[in-house]
């Protein structure tokens, strides 16, 4: 039977890139998937494309084209990454350039775009905004970037044309692994809703990498995992029937067991009866993970209830400014010089006319995690040492920079012995959602070879 | 007895919703979790953090259930005051309840 091997390269931008090579030179793999796009990374990536049209994709697409590329040539593994961010085809152009300067031919470099709405985004001006409850038109002046999360569909296309690097912007991130599913099985959501649940299943457990082996796992005691500094990236096996195993790389660090598969599975889905993708509303009520070896877990049981009539628009818009610092006490009467010292602070902000939209005060050490009636429940009589943080929004700059400011003039202006102050004051880009019908996207495909 | 002598969790975020997990070590003690950890005693429990509704999937199969908080993030994860702006240390907490 037909059997198709995917890895996951990266679970995040910044990711670490030795995972991925060891996947790449061991693992036998068919396809390769880097999933590299937060929520923010578009409207930040937009903002770089706008100072350097040839910018705006992932900052570490050359770091890890270079170490890649080879190997994805040599070993025969097509990858696919939404590395393009706000730029796919400027992330084309670079890869290309790096395959060059490796002496590397006989790549095929495919750009997915079409996510990008921004030309078009005044015709959804009297659309709700989800998280803000206003229209879209309401904040237009701030918005700075518009994508929609697209399904498999263009780097299916892109698999078809013989590609073998695709490169997107905003995808779904199940997608970057349901593409080569549905090309190599030819799956569809109408004739094969068990076989796409699985696929959705199989692009969610690989879209994290490393959390699914042991990373955000390990608790020494009471979830051990071997050699987490050599963490494993994550690979699957999957037959045409859509069953699967997970699993990793001999002699890589991690654990691929029933309970990390879990703890991911349930990660971020919601309802798991209705976990929504632009390819599927995947069922993972009934799913079972079966331990059939060492580091092998396979996963049965999901389905899926068609895919949804309408696609998320993410939006990037200026939002406000955050300024904050903070500055550590120590010694027996510690909390009482951090609890002056944060008094002394929200006087003074409002002597100085200081004029914020929220604020909030941590102690770091006791309640900056969970606020003080839990952490009040196992906190010890006397703290060592306790680190003040406070932080606050504001409209401007002038404002936020005054709230550090404050915090850090407690050096020689607040209680006895303020140590260690550092301050900071960020531009907040945030993001909020429309949703759009779906036949209004217009995915288009470039392709550019080596 | 707290809740992580026989359970394991793991959290994550989506906008101004936490998403936190509880799964049970043994599937003997996954009947007794879902009597005894109820959306209720969960919302009263992040009282002071989780200022909307909290739901509980259960995922039977696993011995798992799923608690999703409504406005828990500080308006979300883009915009949160919060060192923790994601909520990621959130499932330890629950954990750290008494059963």
């Amino acid at each position: 039977m037909k059997k198709i091997r995917i890895g996951s390269g990266a679970g995040y931008a910044g990711d670490r890139i030795e995972p991925a090579v060891e996947l790449m030179e061991k693992g036998n793999l068919d396809y390769i998937i880097f999933e590299c796009l937060a929520e923010r990374t578009i409207a930040i990536g937009q903002q770089d494309k706008l100072k350097d049209p040839s910018k705006g994709y992932n900052q570490l697409l050359e770091a890890r084209m270079n170490k890649i590329l080879k190997l994805a040539k040599d070993n025969h593994i097509k990858v696919i990454t939404n590395m393009g961010a706000a730029n796919p085809l400027a992330a084309v152009e670079k890869t290309a350039e790096i395959a060059k300067d490796l002496g590397i031919s006989g790549l095929k470099i495919a750009a997915v775009t079409g996510d990008d709405i921004l030309p078009q985004i005044d015709k959804y001006y009297d659309n709700t905004v989800l998280e803000l409850g206003c229209k879209l038109g309401d904040i237009k002046a701030s918005v700075l970037s518009t994508n929609v999360y697209l399904g498999c569909e263009g780097i299916l296309e892109a698999l078809e044309n013989g590609a073998d690097i695709i490169i997107t912007g905003r995808v779904s991130d199940p997608a970057l692994s349901i593409a080569p599913l549905v090309h190599e099985f030819g799956w569809n959501i109408d004739e094969n809703p068990d076989e796409m649940g699985q696929a959705v299943l199989v692009g969610h457990l690989l879209e994290c990498a490393g959390q699914v082996t042991g990373g955000y796992y390990a608790d020494p005691g009471y979830k051990d995992v071997p050699d987490l500094d050599r963490l494993g990236f994550p690979l699957i096996e999957i037959d045409e029937t859509g069953h699967f195993v997970v699993t990793k790389v001999e002699g890589s660090g991690g654990i691929v067991c029933e309970d990390t598969c879990k703890e991911q599975m349930i990660y971020e889905i919601h309802n798991p009866k209705a976990y929504m993708t632009p390819d599927a509303i995947a069922d993972f009520s009934q799913v079972t993970f079966t331990q059939q070896g060492k580091d092998v877990v396979a996963a049965a049981n999901a389905t899926s209830h068609g895919k949804p009539e309408t696609l998320k628009v993410s939006i990037g818009y200026r939002d406000c400014f955050i300024g904050e610092g903070e500055i550590s006490y120590g010694g027996t009467n510690a909390m009482n010089r951090a609890k002056l010292a944060a008094d002394i602070v929200e006087k003074r902000l409002k002597l100085i006319g200081c004029e914020m939209e929220e604020f909030r005060v941590d102690y770091i050490g006791f309640n900056s995690l969970y606020k003080t009636d839990i952490s009040s429940r196992y906190a010890p009589e006397i703290f060592p040492e306790i680190r003040l943080r406070i932080s606050g929004r504001t409209k401007d700059k002038a404002n936020a920079s005054l709230i550090a400011n404050e915090v850090e003039a407690l050096y020689t202006n607040g209680p006895a012995g303020g140590a260690g102050a550092t301050k900071k004051v960020s531009e907040i880009v945030s993001i909020c959602s429309i949703f759009v019908p779906r036949d209004i996207v217009d995915i288009q495909l470039s392709y550019k070879e080596v | 007895m707290k809740l992580k002598e026989v359970a394991h969790s793991r959290t994550g975020d989506k906008g101004d919703i936490s998403n936190i997990s509880l799964i049970a070590y043994k599937p003997e003690d996954y009947p007794m979790l879902k009597e005894k950890v109820t959306p209720e005693i969960v919302k009263a429990y992040f009282g002071e953090i989780c200022k909307g509704d909290v739901v509980r999937y259960d995922i039977d199969s696993l011995c798992a259930m799923n608690f999703v908080l409504d406005q828990t993030l500080g308006g979300g994860v883009t915009r949160s005051l919060a060192l923790d702006k994601h909520g990621k240390a959130l499932g330890m907490a629950l954990l750290e309840m008494e059963i």
